[in-house]
C-alpha cells in the first residue's frame, strides 16, 4: 500500500518539469469547475428542452424571439420581490403554449395581474431567487415556505384585497365561516387595517336559559349539538357524561329568571291541544318562518334560510310557555334578536305554538336521566364552565368573558415552522397544519381545549384560504398597496321609525345606507323608487312582485299607525340626490307615446323575456311583475332605471341596455299606465 | 480495498432505495374477497370543481358480476392524470357493491379523465372512465357570472333559490353544455350575442345584450367557461401550433 503510494508520488511529482505539468493540469481542472457546474446546471437543461420544444412548432420564430437565454429576474422593490422563476418557466406569457403539459413551459393561465408587476412568489410562495428545482418549491433549512398547494391558492389574493372578490369564492366563503362559525370569539383576528373581524353567529344569551328549556335538552346538546340540528354551528366538545352533567346542572341553577319571557296558559283556556294541525303549518307557511328558518325533510334534506336556529326538533327544546311569550315579543327574552316582532293575535300564537311544540324526536331525549343536582356538581359545572371558555361565545351570569381564550390568529399564515408541533406523519407545512387542526382538534392533543367542529371539507379548505391569507406579507405591505374593503356600516335609523325598524329587524334581510342582509332589496333609495299609497298598503300586507320566489317579505301584521310612521320616514329619508321625486308625473302621458313605449317593451327591448305585463302572454318570471308597476314605481325612478340600473342598485342583473332619452321617456310612459286592477289582486 | 468499496456500495444501494421506498408507497394490500365482470358509475361523474379543490360530491362506483348484481369485497382502484389526488386511492366494494371516493382535482384548468380499475376473477382488468372539470381563475369568473345572470334561461334545472324560465320560452335558449351547437360557433361570434344580443345573429331577440352591463375581461372569462364544460369538447379551430 505504502509502496503503491510512493511510486505514484514518483511518477507524478518525481521531475520539475513533470511536476509542474502536473500542477498547471491540476489548476486547470479546478478552474473549470465553475463554468462546467454552470454549464450542466438545472436551469439550463429546461431552458434546451424548452428550445427543442419549441422548435418543432409552428410559430418557432416567435417563441425563439421571445426566449431569452440565461438566468432571468423580475426585481420589485416595493414588493420585496426576487424572482428567478422564469428561468425555467420559460413560457409563461406564451399563449400559444396553452395546449402543452409538460411543466415548466405551459403558459400561465389568464388571471388579471401580470407577471411584471406582480412576479410569482405573491401568490404562490416559494423561494423566488433559488435556481433549482427543490429549493424553490420545497422547504429547505434556509427557506421555510415551501410552494403554496394550488387548493389554497386564492388565499394570495386575500393578502392585499380585503374586500370578496368575484373570482375568489373560497376566500370568501372561509372568511365567511370565521365569523359565522364564531372563530374570532376566542382567536382574536386583527386585520392589517387595525380591526378586528366580528363574529356573526350571535350565540344566545344563558343567563335566562331555565325559562327556555330544560335541563335534559341543554344534556343532550352538550353530548353532541349535531343530533339536535345538524346545521348547529355549536361545537362538539367531546365532555365525558359526568361533565356533561355537572355543566348542565351549572347553566341550570345559574339561571335567573326574566319577568316576561314566559306565559303559561290559564288554566280555562284549553286551547293548546284544539288548533288543527293544517292551520298550524299554513300560518307557518304564510308567515314565511322558512326563509330564515329551516327543517329537514323526511328526505333528510334541510330545507329553509340559515339566518335563524333550525327547527327540526325545536319541541324537544324549548318549554312551551317561554315559545309562546317568545312568538308574542322575541325582543323581551332577546333584545338584539335577529327575528322580527310579528304582530301575532293570541289565537295564532297558540296555533304556532302547538305547531312547533310538535316538531319533536323522540329518540333525542330518550335516554337522558338526570337525577337532581348536588352543590358538588354544580361547582364543578362552574369550573369546566370556566376552564371550557363557554363565556367566551355565551353570556353566563358570574362570569366574565375571558380574553384571549385561544391562541391569536392575526399572523397564522406565516408562523413559523419551529414553533408548531407536527403530527407524525404530516406534511411540514403551514397549510397541512391549520387544515389538520380545524379537522381534528384534538388530534394533537387529548387535553386541547379547542372543540371538534362539524365541517364539511370544502369548508376546511375555506377557512384554511382564509387564515393562510393572515401572512406577514399582509401586513407588512404598504397601505397604498391594498385594495381595501367597505368600512363596514352602523348605520341606525332615527327616531320612532328606528324603534320600529329595529323591532321589525328590516336589517336581517334588508341593507339600508350598508348595513344589513343581502336576502331582500336594498332600500337605501326606497322613496325616491315607489309610491307612497303602494308602499304604505305594502307594509300592511306585502303581496309579492316575483312569485317565483319563496323567501319573501313575511305580514308583520302592522297596526295602521306603524305602517304610516314607516312610510313617512321612507319616503322622506330615504331619497337619492340624483334627481327630484316628483319630476315627472305619475299619469297623463300622450297615447302615441304609450303605444310607441309599448311597441319597444315588445319588440326592440324585448322585455317580456323577463317581466310580465299582461298576464295572458307574457311568461317572464325573472324580473318582478309589472301588471301595476304603475301604480307602485315613480315614473322618474323608472326613467332613470331604464337608463342605467346598476347606478340605482348595484349588482342588480337588469342589463343596462344604453337606451336612448326618447326611448327611456316612451318605455316609461308605457309601463305607468299599467295601473293593474285592484279586482286581480282581490283575485290573488 | 475492494471490498471495502463493495460494502460502501451496498449500503449506499440500500440507503437510495430506502430513501426512495420511504414515501407513502403502495398501501397494505387490500385482498379482495369477491370479483366482478362490469364496473358502473354511481355518481360523482362530470362534476364541475375549481383547481386543486376537491369536489364537492365523493366519486362512486360499483362493481357488478356478469348478471348485473353487486359484488361485495371487490376490489376497485382509481387513477388519474398528475396532480389528481383520491382518498382512498383503492378499496373493497361495500354490501352495496359500492366504493366511494373523494376526488382532489390537480392545479391545471381542464378536464380530467380519471380511471376506475378492477379485475375479474380471471385477473382480466376491467376499467371505468369518468370525467371532472375544473376551473381555473377565468372559468371559476365565468360560472359566477352565468350562475348571476344567464342560468335564469339557459339552465333548464329548477332550484328552491333560482326557479328558471327556460320553459317559458318559445325559442329555447342553449344550455351552456349543448357543445354541439355552441362548438360551432367562434369566440367572436359568442361575444357578439353576448354583447348585443340575439338580433345580432339573427337570433331569438329574447336575449338580451350585456354589453354595457359586463366588461370586456367578464365576457371572456364567460366564453372560455362555456367553452371548457361544452359537452362534446371544445377543440379551438384556427392556426394549429403543434405539429404532429
Amino acid at each position: 500500500m505504502k509502496d503503491a503510494l510512493s511510486s505514484l508520488w514518483q511518477t507524478l511529482f518525481g521531475h520539475p518539469v513533470r511536476a509542474f505539468g502536473v500542477v498547471s493540469l491540476l489548476l486547470l481542472i479546478s478552474l473549470a469547475i465553475a463554468p462546467a457546474k454552470n454549464h450542466f446546471s438545472e436551469w439550463r437543461h429546461y431552458q434546451k428542452q424548452y428550445l427543442a420544444l419549441i422548435r418543432s412548432r409552428g410559430d418557432a420564430v416567435t417563441l425563439q424571439r421571445h426566449f431569452h437565454d440565461g438566468i432571468q429576474q423580475i426585481w420589485l422593490p416595493q414588493l420585496g420581490v426576487v424572482d428567478r422563476c422564469t428561468t425555467c418557466h420559460v413560457g409563461l406569457k406564451e399563449a400559444s403554449l396553452a395546449d402543452v403539459s409538460t411543466q415548466p413551459f405551459r403558459q400561465h393561465p389568464v388571471i388579471p395581474h401580470t407577471l411584471d408587476q406582480f412576479g410569482c412568489v405573491m401568490c404562490h410562495r416559494g423561494q423566488g431567487p433559488a435556481t433549482t428545482v427543490e429549493e424553490a418549491h420545497r422547504s429547505t433549512l434556509a427557506w421555510e415556505q415551501p410552494i403554496l398547494p394550488a387548493r389554497y391558492v386564492q388565499s394570495s389574493c386575500g393578502q392585499c384585497h380585503r374586500a370578496p372578490l368575484t373570482g375568489t369564492p373560497q376566500l370568501n366563503l372561509g372568511r365567511n365561516l370565521l365569523g359565522r362559525y364564531g372563530c374570532v370569539h376566542c382567536h382574536t383576528i386583527k386585520l392589517p387595517d387595525g380591526s378586528a373581524i366580528k363574529p356573526t353567529d350571535d350565540p344566545p344569551s344563558l343567563e335566562h336559559i331555565a325559562d327556555k328549556t330544560t335541563r335534559e335538552w341543554i344534556y343532550a346538546w352538550l353530548k353532541d349539538p349535531q343530533a339536535y340540528a345538524v346545521t348547529a354551528t355549536m361545537p362538539n366538545f367531546k365532555l365525558s357524561e359526568p361533565d356533561a352533567r355537572d355543566i348542565s346542572a351549572f347553566l341550570i341553577a345559574n339561571s335567573t329568571p326574566l319577568a316576561g319571557d314566559t306565559a303559561p296558559v290559564a288554566p280555562g283556556t284549553k286551547d293548546e291541544k284544539a288548533p288543527d294541525p293544517t292551520a298550524g303549518a299554513s300560518l307557518y307557511g304564510e308567515s314565511f318562518c322558512a326563509s330564515c328558518h329551516a327543517v329537514q325533510n323526511a328526505a333528510g334534506n334541510v330545507v329553509g334560510g340559515d339566518i335563524g336556529p333550525e327547527l327540526t326538533r325545536v319541541g324537544n327544546k324549548v318549554k312551551p310557555e317561554w315559545l309562546r311569550a317568545w312568538l308574542r315579543n322575541p325582543r323581551v327574552y332577546d333584545s338584539g334578536t335577529a327575528m322580527p316582532h310579528y304582530r301575532f293575535t293570541d289565537p295564532q300564537v297558540s296555533l304556532l305554538t302547538a305547531f312547533l311544540g310538535n316538531k319533536t324526536d323522540s329518540d333525542l331525549l330518550a335516554n337522558v336521566h338526570l337525577d337532581a343536582a348536588t352543590p358538588e356538581q354544580i361547582a364543578h359545572g362552574k369550573l369546566l364552565v370556566t376552564e371550557y371558555g363557554c363565556a367566551s361565545c355565551h353570556e353566563i351570569g358570574g362570569i366574565k368573558k375571558p380574553d384571549n381564550f385561544a391562541p391569536e390568529l392575526t399572523r397564522i399564515g406565516s408562523k413559523p415552522l419551529t414553533q408548531i408541533i407536527f403530527l407524525p406523519g404530516m406534511t411540514h407545512a403551514i397549510p397541512d397544519y391549520i387544515a389538520a387542526k380545524i379537522r381534528q382538534p384534538r388530534s394533537f392533543g387529548s387535553a386541547l381545549k379547542m372543540p371538534q367542529f362539524s365541517l364539511a371539507p370544502a369548508q376546511i379548505d375555506a377557512l384554511t384560504t382564509a387564515l393562510l391569507s393572515l401572512a406577514d406579507r399582509a401586513h407588512d405591505l404598504p397601505l397604498a398597496l391594498t385594495v381595501p374593503a367597505k368600512p363596514p356600516s352602523n348605520y341606525q335609523p332615527a327616531g320612532k321609525a328606528g324603534q320600529l325598524m329595529a323591532d321589525l329587524a328590516c336589517f336581517s334581510c334588508h341593507a339600508i345606507n350598508g348595513r344589513g342582509g343581502d336576502m331582500a332589496p336594498d332600500l337605501t333609495w326606497e322613496g325616491s323608487s315607489v309610491q307612497r299609497p303602494w308602499l304604505q298598503a305594502f307594509l300592511k300586507n306585502p303581496g309579492t312582485l316575483r312569485p317565483a320566489l319563496i323567501r319573501r317579505m313575511p305580514k308583520f301584521n302592522l297596526s295602521d299607525d306603524d305602517a304610516k310612521e314607516l312610510t313617512d320616514y321612507i319616503m322622506t329619508v330615504y331619497q337619492t340626490p340624483a334627481f327630484d321625486r316628483d319630476s315627472m308625473p305619475a299619469s297623463g302621458y300622450p297615447p302615441a307615446q304609450v303605444e310607441q313605449g309599448k311597441q319597444l317593451f315588445y319588440s326592440k327591448y324585448a322585455c317580456q323575456s323577463c317581466h310580465i305585463v299582461d298576464t295572458k302572454v307574457d311568461k317572464g318570471y325573472i324580473g318582478p311583475t309589472l301588471t301595476q308597476v304603475g301604480s307602485r314605481l315613480n315614473a322618474v325612478w323608472v326613467y332613470h332605471w331604464l337608463k342605467d340600473p346598476q347606478t340605482m342598485r348595484p349588482g342588480t342583473i337588469e342589463p343596462n341596455r344604453n337606451m336612448n332619452d326618447e326611448d327611456a321617456r316612451a318605455l316609461t310612459a308605457f309601463l305607468m299606465t299599467q295601473k293593474g286592477s285592484s279586482k286581480k289582486e282581490t283575485k290573488k | 480495498m475492494k471490498r471495502q468499496w463493495r460494502t460502501f456500495f451496498a449500503v449506499s444501494l440500500t440507503l437510495v432505495i430506502g430513501g426512495c421506498t420511504g414515501n407513502p408507497g403502495p398501501a397494505p394490500a387490500l385482498k379482495p374477497a369477491g370479483f366482478g365482470a362490469a364496473l358502473v358509475e354511481s355518481s360523482g361523474g362530470k362534476q364541475i370543481g375549481a383547481t386543486g379543490t376537491v369536489l364537492a360530491q365523493p366519486l362512486v362506483v360499483q362493481v357488478n358480476d356478469e348478471q348485473g348484481t353487486a359484488v361485495t369485497g371487490a376490489l376497485v382502484e382509481f387513477v388519474g392524470p398528475a396532480g389528481v389526488s383520491f382518498d382512498p386511492p383503492s378499496g373493497l366494494t361495500d354490501s352495496s357493491g359500492q366504493l366511494s371516493t373523494n376526488v382532489a382535482l390537480g392545479s391545471m384548468a381542464g378536464r380530467y379523465q380519471l380511471t376506475a380499475r378492477t379485475s375479474t376473477k380471471a385477473q382480466k382488468s376491467v376499467e371505468l372512465k369518468i370525467e371532472e372539470i375544473a376551473l381555473g381563475y377565468q372559468q371559476q369568473v365565468g360560472f359566477q357570472l352565468d350562475n348571476k345572470y344567464c342560468a335564469r334561461c339557459h339552465n333548464p334545472e329548477s332550484s328552491a333559490e333560482r326557479v328558471s324560465n327556460y320553459d317559458n320560452l318559445e325559442v329555447k335558449p342553449h344550455p351552456f353544455t349543448e357543445g354541439d351547437t355552441l362548438n360551432k360557433m367562434t369566440d367572436a361570434e359568442l361575444t357578439a350575442i353576448i354583447s348585443h344580443g340575439g338580433p345580432a345573429l339573427n337570433k331569438s331577440a329574447l336575449m338580451p345584450p350585456y354589453g354595457y352591463t359586463l366588461s370586456k375581461t367578464e365576457i371572456e372569462a364567460l366564453i372560455s367557461y362555456i367553452r371548457l364544460i361544452s359537452d362534446p369538447p371544445y377543440h379551438a379551430s384556427g392556426t394549429v401550433y403543434a405539429q404532429k
